[in-house]
């Protein structure tokens, strides 16, 4: 299953910080998200775009995620050689995400 | 309980105007705020300035305050925008000489200054993104703008003003102001201030929260985009927010769609940092109370860490660009070739790069690579320079490739552009603060 039936997402930028949030649609996958889309899952599946650090916070009012992740924007919005320079389409990126089975 | 309704007019500087007017006229609104600064705006206005003292102002002030001055003058709604960008005095004298035209009489129009920080800086000052002294970026600086608070727009409001144009203030202030002035708020009420945090936050990037940045069509639909409604915050004495728009306009207000404007931009959440307090959305949570209603409640906030963050511009370097297509169960293949010939091209050419990048737009541009091979595949070759002349010849090389290059390249196209980038450092709150001067029409 991907991570895309689960929850929406949306992609901030700060400097050379991307951002994403992960909500998940119904309260009750929530456990799951936690358990399978942890910041190391992150990390791993933005290798090679993302070059710095990957923290994870947790918003359980609103069963979201927050991904803040370090070095991933190449040097910066305003300096970035990319085509998408925001990193806008990272969220779309992240949802294709396969999620492993959950018997929780 | 007694609540103002604030409306959002542009949720960045080139955005829909139709939206803001028809808020104006038909929103019942007390504020409406335009912000339209990006992170690099104010650099490329003073560039813009030091051409044209008049100058260096939002480029579309003159376009919107023609539309806003004539709506206002039946529906009296107060103005606050950060459309003054590396000159708010001129936008200010633009917009009072805008309203004369207009036949508005008894007008108060305020500039709010005191962002531009340049002289304050000194070469040790540790840049915030890498810790390196300022001194590194060499003699290219060209603007140093503290992201200001309220204080600024909240004494423009005590002082009358109908419309309130400021350079760089931290994108939340913009609500923050009116609602310290309107509940009568001190700035020390954090748990408040930081609830007006949240709903500036959420006005701030305009259709963001009502339905724009947000369809995928059969998973996440969202009706008429085309004609998408800018939000209105209903903010309660207490600092309560309800997100909602106007009928009769596109978009949708959801929980989803607030949620993830909530999370937008924001890293930890219990510390958003801003000029005004450090706000602390990590126990929000949301609630539909009707079609386009959502409220936001258990957001908070403390005490600002005392610092405003400057954000300073500098000439960086140049970026030159090209791109070329392929079509055919063998673009993929060609357009590889494409850039190998680009690579040894730029070595024949001597061509000196700090940084270069070769896509194939359609395969692994925007991520990592899809096993595929599309049938059009585009090229896209971008190198960092540090001046024209090596710039122009990425460009100019893909260009080439339409007579030297694999069969079937089409629609190459070419361009070079210097950069401006900022970067941040902090400066000490008492060491800055806000002027406000009033203008009368």
């Amino acid at each position: 299953m991907k991570l895309r039936e689960l929850a929406h997402s949306r992609t901030g930028d700060k400097g050379n910080i991307s951002v994403i949030s992960v909500i998940a649609w119904k309260p009750e996958d929530y456990p799951r998200l936690k358990a399978q889309v942890t910041a190391d899952v992150v990390a791993k599946y933005f290798q090679g775009v993302v070059h710095g650090a990957v923290k994870r916070y947790e918003i359980p009012g609103i069963h979201a995620l927050n991904f803040v992740m370090e070095d991933a924007l190449g040097g910066g919005v305003t300096r970035s050689l990319a085509i998408d320079a925001h990193g806008k389409c990272l969220s779309y990126a992240l949802l294709e995400l396969e999620l492993p089975d959950w018997e929780g | 309980m007694h609540t103002v309704r604030i409306g959002s007019g542009a949720g960045y500087g080139g955005d829909r105007l139709e939206p803001a007017i028809d808020r104006i006229r038909r929103g019942e609104l007390d504020y409406i705020i335009f912000e339209c600064l990006a992170e690099r705006t104010i650099a490329l206005g003073q560039l813009e300035r030091r051409h044209d003292p008049k100058k260096g102002y939002n480029s579309l002030l003159e376009y919107r305050m023609r539309a806003i001055l004539d709506a206002i003058r039946e529906h009296p709604v107060k103005v606050i925008t950060n459309m003054g960008a590396a000159n708010p005095v001129a936008a200010a004298e633009k917009t009072v000489e805008l309203a004369k035209e207009a036949g508005l009489a008894g007008l108060k129009i305020a500039c709010v200054t005191g962002d531009d920080v340049l002289a304050l800086l000194s070469p040790e000052m540790p840049v915030l993104e890498t810790g390196k002294p300022l001194s590194d970026l060499g003699q290219s600086i060209l603007s140093a703008n503290a992201y200001l608070g309220a204080d600024g727009i909240v004494e423009a409001l005590k002082q009358g003003a109908d419309i309130v144009i400021t350079g760089r203030v931290a994108d939340p202030a913009l609500v923050v102001g009116p609602l310290r002035y309107h509940f009568g708020w001190a700035a020390e009420e954090y748990h408040r201030v930081g609830r007006g945090v949240l709903a500036g936050h959420l006005l701030e990037c305009a259709g963001q929260v009502t339905g724009g940045y947000f369809a995928d069509p059969g998973v996440k639909d969202v009706p008429e985009l085309w004609n998408l409604g800018f939000p209105i915050a209903e903010v309660g004495e207490d600092g309560s927010v309800v997100i909602t728009k106007l009928p009769g306009t596109g978009g949708m207000v959801t929980e989803a769609t607030v949620q993830e404007q909530i999370l937008y931009e924001i890293q930890d959440p219990a510390s958003y940092f801003t000029p005004d307090c450090i706000a602390d959305f990590s126990g929000v949570h949301t609630e539909q109370l009707g079609p386009d209603r959502v409220a936001v409640h258990g957001a908070t906030g403390r005490c600002h860490n005392g610092q405003f963050k400057v954000s300073v511009g500098y000439q960086d370097c140049w970026i030159g660009e090209g791109q070329i297509s392929y079509y055919g169960s063998t673009a993929r293949a060609r357009a590889e070739l494409a850039g190998e010939i680009i690579r040894k091209r730029l070595k024949v050419r001597n061509c000196a790069y700090t940084e270069l990048r070769v896509d194939l737009m359609g395969v692994d541009s925007l991520f990592t690579a899809a096993d595929t091979s599309p049938l059009e595949v585009r090229l896209r070759v971008a190198a960092r320079t540090a001046d024209r002349a090596n710039a122009a010849i990425i460009g100019d090389e893909v260009e080439a490739l339409y007579t030297n290059g694999p069969g079937g390249g089409g629609g190459a196209v070419k361009s070079l552009r210097e950069v401006v980038s900022v970067a941040s450092v902090f400066v000490p709150q008492e060491k800055v603060s806000a002027n406000v001067q009033i203008m009368e029409v």
